[in-house]
């Protein structure tokens, strides 16, 4: 028997208004079983022990904390830089691939399903099963699969079948609905690894406290390193995972600023965009109750994004709930602006960034001023451009002035 | 019927039970093919058998369905369709059978707080919705529960016992139970397990209990009607809706004589 104080400990399934679990009535038992798995593993030093010593040795944690002296002197600020591009597979998402891996392996489940939108959920998915021997499908948008080819092309390599979706947009959005779709029909013998701080409860909790080393990480090493909190804390946002990742550990301090970064697209006033948490409604998606892109119907409204990971009409309900409270502040970053931040980082700093980061690289960049000469800033670096390389080639390369 | 009410779906669901005729449920997408032949289509589904209809709200992202219904979503979500939409199409019906709308949460949320008001007035008797389980926002199932409209709710192969119960009370008109894992969709074969479920069900709630999800032929349906007290068929008769109005009629009058071999 659970005891009060253990009845308490169970996160509630909401952050204020938002999350939940709007899914079918078949997912639900899988969704209990989820969670109290979750809550199980929480406190078992083995499982623990086994997840922490493969973040270090296959994953390549802890990532490096990195001071960007040319950035820093271009902003008038000191920036850091997070370095979740050097995570094995190229992106954060390996952190939350890994541990729900393990996750699954606990439950009794072999059978792996993902979507992904920029192939690096997909990418990380589809390695973790390889080293564990699972069977792993991947859901892609089939616009994606043309944008993202070289990572369709991984995940074949390292076995997983991908799955072209054709319905709706063809993009992210669809390729969620499918994997759920497929969670709902193999169900008992299956674990949906979602891969942002989307979907119905535990997962949006779930994937921030998989994805949250890399603000623990951050907050000691910024302590140790540069010898004080930042000042301000900057990350892309599509559902969300590697801006709730780093923000987590800094909730409590209160004076750090958190700030997310969406995808303007062409523009927030043209509607083609991807600015959910800045121009969004609430509205129920994909399991939960969040901010959402929607016409006045309901319906969904197509995002759109020049980076494939951040082109989703919806976001995490963390996010919703941080912005009603004013706890974090979003913005968004148009795609002529996050080609030069790529430009800016590469040249600049020698590292070739995800188109997803590079919003994060402009919007600090378009924003310099903002700090005070001592006011440090710090970037999650989410992910390395290489998958991006063929999408970067279609427009001429940005000279920095 | 002019107006509709959760009584309505309730005694009508009995009446049947107690008559010994079997429920033909009949699910199609408000706005599909396109708003002339949905209402041609809804108006025929009477003539040919059908004691309830579940009239489709459109949804831009239908994670219960099948590619079928997910189609004929996108087709009649084109030409306009919305919930008032689909109000209208019932409202010009004016049938005599109940009619429940099966939808999603954010559609209808959307449609406004007194949206169930307005489905009663235009003669919607019940309501269904998929993304929204028992248990998961009790303030917006609080809505739901308190309106007009039958609430009519769904119970999956892999619910559980006590939860099934809690279902049965949080429901009314009937109960939908789906018969196996998966989205909407023709199959061939019905799911071995479907009769216990169907008496574990049984055993925790007196609402007639409707069954659905991949029922498509005539002797699918009377296979389920010996258990259940009727089908639900959706995706079969939407497939041929898709290029014959007649077609998918005529499926539903061979879908009523097979319930009707059924022995009570
Ligand atoms: C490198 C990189 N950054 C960011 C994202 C956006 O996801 P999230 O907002 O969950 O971090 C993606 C998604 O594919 C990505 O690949």
């Amino acid at each position: 028997m659970a005891t009060m104080q253990e009845v308490a400990a169970i996160p509630s399934d909401r952050f204020g208004p938002f999350g939940g679990r709007y899914v079918p009535e078949t997912l639900i038992p899988a969704l209990d079983e989820l969670t109290a798995a979750y809550e199980a593993i929480k406190t078992d030093a083995a499982f623990q022990a086994e997840l922490n010593g493969l973040l270090q040795s296959f994953v390549g944690r802890e990532t490096p904390l990195g001071f960007a002296p040319r950035l820093s002197e271009r902003v008038g600020a000191p920036v850091w830089l997070k370095r979740e591009d050097l995570c094995h597979t190229g992106a954060h998402k390996i952190n939350n691939a890994l541990a729900q891996v393990l996750l699954a392996i606990r439950m009794g489940k072999r059978r792996i399903i993902a979507e992904t939108g920029a192939g690096q959920h997909g990418v990380a998915t589809a390695t973790v099963c390889a080293k564990f021997g699972l069977e792993c499908v991947v859901y892609m948008g089939e616009e994606d699969m043309h944008r993202q080819s070289l990572n369709v092309f991984r995940m074949q390599l390292l076995g997983a079948r991908v799955v072209p979706v054709t319905g709706g947009t063809r993009t992210l959005k669809d390729a969620t609905s499918e994997a759920i779709r497929d969670w709902v029909t193999n169900v008992e013998r299956s674990h949906y690894i979602i891969g942002s701080v989307v979907g119905p409860a535990p997962y949006p909790r779930m994937v921030r406290d998989f994805h949250a080393c890399i603000g623990h990480e951050s907050r000691e090493q910024m302590l140790r390193i540069a010898g004080r909190l930042p000042k301000t804390v900057v990350a892309c946002v599509g559902g969300g995972s590697n801006a709730m990742g780093i923000f987590h550990a800094f909730v409590p301090d209160a004076d750090v600023q958190l700030v997310g970064v969406e995808a303007a697209g062409e523009g927030v006033l043209t509607g083609r965009h991807s600015a959910t948490l800045s121009s969004g409604t609430p509205g129920v998606l994909h399991g939960s109750l969040s901010l959402l892109l929607q016409d006045e119907n309901g319906q969904v409204h197509p995002a759109h994004s020049i980076s494939a990971g951040l082109d989703y009409p919806g976001v995490g309900p963390e996010h919703a709930f941080m912005k009603t409270t004013g706890r974090a502040e979003y913005v968004a970053v148009t795609d002529d602006s996050a080609l030069r931040g790529v430009a800016l980082l590469s040249r600049l700093e020698g590292i070739i960034p995800a188109l997803e980061t590079a919003h994060g690289v402009a919007w600090i960049c378009d924003n310099a001023g903002r700090w005070a000469t001592d006011e440090p800033v710090l970037l999650c670096v989410s992910g390395r451009g290489d998958k991006d390389v063929g999408t970067m080639m279609q427009h001429p390369i940005m000279e920095i002035e | 019927m002019t107006s509709g009410t959760a009584t309505q779906l309730t005694m009508h669901m009995d009446a049947l039970r107690t008559s010994g005729r079997k429920a033909l449920v009949a699910y199609i997408t408000a706005g599909h093919p396109d708003r002339a032949r949905s209402a041609e289509l809804l108006k025929g589904l009477e003539a040919a058998g059908v004691d309830c209809v579940e009239l489709g709200v459109p949804f831009s992202d239908p994670l219960a369905d099948g590619p079928v219904i997910q189609r004929s979503s996108q087709i009649a979500l084109e030409q306009g369709m919305n919930f008032d939409g689909a109000l209208q199409m019932v409202r010009d019906a004016a049938l005599t059978i109940p009619v429940v709308l099966f939808s999603y949460l954010n559609p209808v949320m959307n449609a406004g707080p007194d949206a169930l008001q307005r489905a009663a007035d235009a003669g919607v008797s019940g309501i269904l919705i998929t993304d929204l389980p028992v248990g998961a926002d009790p303030e917006r199932e609080a809505w739901l529960g308190a309106s007009p409209l039958a609430y009519v709710r769904l119970v999956a192969p892999t619910t559980p016992a006590s939860r099934m119960a809690e279902i049965g009370r949080n429901g009314s008109g009937f109960v939908y139970l789906i018969s196996r894992l998966g989205v909407t969709g023709a199959q061939d074969s019905l799911a071995g397990d479907l009769p216990e479920t169907i008496e574990r069900l049984r055993s925790v709630t007196t609402l007639p209990i409707c069954v659905g999800f991949g029922i498509s032929t005539a002797d699918q349906a009377a296979l389920v009607g010996e258990m259940a007290d009727g089908v639900v068929v959706g995706s079969a008769i939407v497939k041929l809706a898709e290029t014959s109005v007649d077609a998918a009629l005529a499926l539903v009058r061979a879908l009523r004589a097979g319930l009707d071999t059924c022995e009570d």
